[in-house]
């Protein structure tokens, strides 16, 4: 028997490792039984999560804190139905990740099979492709086009079908050295001419702004967004999605635009003439009521996906690229036309000025409250701990809206996410793919009280790798959001707003092994936070906020960003 | 408006799903679809008509571009392109009538492809206009069943066809294979 007859499980392991995955998240089940007994005694290493949603998660997590594609493994039919809400995840916010999972045996196809569902048609519209593998020869090939499409041009995930018998069947192994997909164009580069017009426009205005977006972090163009900031001397913002890709600190960094983005951002994001749009999608969050969104700007835009330019805003000087090579380009351009600068530097100075007020106006600042714990009071402490350094990972609600405002990140894939989606239950999974990736990094994933509670069975995968991450219940009694848009736009009427039964944190930690605790006086907030960031091991503190607390400034829905909400209805005396 | 756009597609499982299926996600209404695979049995042609706003015109070539088995896209709505659509016609034709059905037919260009006592089944191609019209006139002669296959075009302009170069995957070829199985 020649050294290379092997079965299609051991291939794809084998496909695997030449792709330099170091870890897979998975679930195992009927017909991936025969990958999980090549697993057996592969150096490849599996964590095994507790919900096959999770497992997509943190391979999103791993692919978001690292920038390498995330693989999660699930078995066909109920395995494959719950990826969804996590390729979508991926999908909606461009992260790269290969999702493999098992399919009925070929012959058994379309005939109702136990555990068959049609995954290649259920994922077709939540990845950026899916493949179905039916024959054993072509696997090699499909793998490494996989990550080729996936971890390329706009980053998305992909999902690999692959049926049991396609697994078992063995054949001798060539490795793959070329893939060829025809009709993948990516164009990377960006157009010498718009560059060098982009270049003009910019010592052109007199209200530059950059507005800057995950295309940013998926590009690594972080140090040439700040030499562009920095040679336009522009104010800049970063969507809820590009944090990081520019420090929090930045003097020219003013902070997120959008419905809970700061008052200066959304000022400025109205008053400019030139939006330098880089790696963004306007999103409705970010533009607010389209029609009255930065009615007087011209705008640049940036972007790997030609779909994206011209999609919510007509793009005056459209650039198709890679967001660090066309940065690279202009930044050149700029260079060369450095004597244009004088032309305008006056209005932009003044422009400057203009926005460092609307900072000093309406600045973002934390509350505080001696006798109870405000969400923003949390929000400082992490950051105080984290002076820019640790890793977030967050779930989606007010906490999400208040650790973006009040965080800060020196770096880019720091702040974890689930943007465009909004799917509760991502933070704490996020979070261990996240760990798993960068053992040595301080790691949070704060959580609200909801969706902690969605991700609750995978207490017992930290415990199981004894994951050091620290696990920050901001616990509001409330599914907060639901219940600041209740209280705010149906007259306060709270239905199925809040959250009753909270289980003991300690008792709960205890139960998996390891320490939890409630704290509720803000007094004891920062020893408590150190209490957890100490701790060798995975830690769950719960942190009982004021309950009624809204997120500002807002943005109502449908409304012009610059008709902010900026603070709760101040009482009237009765 | 009413949309043409013909496409190359890679005659790959589930080709005309991803087409469709990014058609409906985004809001277009197809009014019209057919494929058939080319002179090259791995590429199928597929002529789509789309009703959308004008405002979307170019975004909906971009989402067809975006999918990895489509070649080529190009907009045949209107420039240098012939546009023809096939009709079948049932038509129920009593004696009296059976001459002038059949001269009708060949004034536009119809001919007749099965006659039987009840009438017949006739076979015309054209632009849709011309057909809407000589289907009007068929119902006018008895009842009619229409059978229509939707515009189908080609571009009387060569466009090159621009495709991917094979790409050189950075894999670690010397990674052991230690495995040995059954
Ligand atoms: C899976 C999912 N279901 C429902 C929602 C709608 N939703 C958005 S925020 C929110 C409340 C979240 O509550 P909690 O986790 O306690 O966070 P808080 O807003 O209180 O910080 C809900 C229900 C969602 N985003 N995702
Ligand atoms: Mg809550």
């Amino acid at each position: 028997m020649s050294a290379n007859l092997m079965n299609g499980a051991r291939i794809l392991l084998e496909c695997l490792t030449r792709e330099k995955v170091d870890v897979i998240f998975g679930y195992p089940g009927g017909v991936t039984l025969p990958l999980y007994d090549a697993l057996y005694d592969h150096p490849l290493k599996h964590v095994l999560v507790r919900h096959e949603q999770n497992a997509c998660f943190a391979a999103e997590g791993y692919a978001r804190s690292t920038g390498k594609v995330g693989v999660c493994l699930a078995t066909s039919g109920p395995g494959a139905t719950n990826l969804v809400t996590a390729l979508v995840d991926a999908m909606m916010d461009s992260i790269p990740v290969v999702a493999i999972t098992g399919q009925v045996t070929t012959k058994l196809i379309g005939s109702d099979a136990f555990q068959e569902a049609d995954t290649f048609g259920i994922t077709r519209s939540c990845t950026k492709h899916n493949f179905l593998v039916k024959k054993l020869a072509e696997l090699p090939q499909t793998i490494h086009e996989a990550f080729h499409i996936a971890s390329t041009g706009r980053p998305g995930p992909v999902l690999v079908d692959i049926p049991k018998d396609v697994f078992q069947a063995t054949t001798h192994y060539t490795p793959v050295s070329h893939i060829h997909l025809p009709g993948y164009k990516v164009y990377t580069e960006g157009h010498a001419g718009q560059i060098r017009r982009a270049a003009q426009l910019i010592w052109e205005s007199s209200r530059p702004i950059v507005y800057a977006g995950g295309g940013i972090i998926a590009a690594g163009a972080s140090e040439d967004l700040r030499e562009l900031v920095e040679r336009v001397d522009a104010p800049a913002v970063c969507t809820l999605m590009g944090l990081g890709g520019m420090p929090s600190g930045h003097p020219n960094f003013i902070s997120m635009p959008g419905m809970h983005g700061s008052y200066a951002s959304n000022m400025a994001m109205t008053e400019t003439d030139l939006i330098i749009a880089l790696g963004v999608r306007f999103d409705d969050r970010v533009t607010g009521r389209l029609a009255a969104f930065a009615p007087h700007a011209k705008v640049i835009h940036v972007d790997i996906d030609p779909a994206e330019i011209g999609k919510n805003r007509t793009a005056d000087v459209p650039i198709v690229g890679d967001c660090q090579k066309v940065l690279e380009k202009l930044n050149q351009e700029l260079r060369d036309s450095a004597d244009q600068k004088e032309r305008n530097e006056a209005a932009r100075a003044g422009w400057r000025a203009r926005v460092r007020d609307w900072m000093h106006e309406h600045p973002l600042e934390p509350e505080f409250s001696s006798d109870e714990i405000k969400p923003q009071h949390l929000m400082s402490e992490i950051d105080r701990i984290s002076g820019g350094e640790a890793i977030v990972c967050a779930d989606v609600g007010q906490h999400q809206m208040w650790a973006a405002q009040f965080i800060r990140f020196n770096h880019p894939r720091l702040w974890l996410n689930s943007g465009g989606l909004g799917a509760m239950g991502f933070g704490f999974p996020a979070a261990i793919g996240a760990q798993m990736a960068n053992p040595d990094k301080l790691v949070f994933a704060i959580v609200g009280d909801g969706g902690f509670q969605m991700s609750i069975p995978e207490l017992a995968t930290v415990a199981n790798q004894n994951l050091p991450v620290k696990i920050i219940v901001m616990n509001n009694g409330y599914l907060g959001m639901i219940r600041q848009w209740q209280e705010l736009f149906y007259n306060n009427r709270l239905s199925a707003a809040e959250l009753i039964s909270f289980p003991d944190p300690e008792k709960l930690a205890g139960a998996y092994g390891f320490k939890g605790r409630t704290v509720e006086k803000p007094q004891h907030l920062r020893a408590a936070l150190e209490a957890a960031v100490a701790e060798p091991g995975p830690y769950l503190l719960n942190v009982r906020v004021s309950p009624f607390e809204n997120v500002y400034p807002m943005v109502p829905a449908g409304g012009a960003i610059n008709e902010m909400v900026l603070a709760p209805p101040q009482p009237v005396e009765a | 408006m009413l949309q043409l756009i013909s496409l190359l597609v890679e005659n790959k499982p589930g080709a005309l799903l991803r087409v469709t299926g990014v058609l409906s996600a985004r809001g277009y209404n197809i009014e019209s679809l057919t494929v058939a695979s080319t002179l090259d049995p791995e590429l199928s042609r597929m002529s789509i008509v789309v009703d959308v706003d004008p405002s979307q015109r170019a975004q909906v070539i971009k989402q067809m571009n975006k999918l990895i088995n489509v070649l080529q896209v190009s907009d045949l709505t209107e420039g240098p392109a012939v546009r023809r659509e096939l009709a079948l016609i049932r038509v129920r034709a009593t004696p009296q009538n059976r001459a002038a059905i059949l001269k009708e037919a060949e004034i536009f260009g119809a001919r007749a492809v099965d006659s039987s006592v009840e009438g017949f089944a006739i076979e015309a191609t054209g632009d849709s206009e011309k057909l809407d019209e000589f289907i009007e006139v068929m119902k006018s002669y008895g009842e009619s069943e229409v059978t229509r296959s939707g515009l189908v075009a080609v571009s009387l302009e060569a466009k090159k066809l621009k495709l991917a170069p094979p790409v050189k995957k950075d894999l670690d070829l010397e990674t052991k294979t230690d495995g040995v199985l059954k």
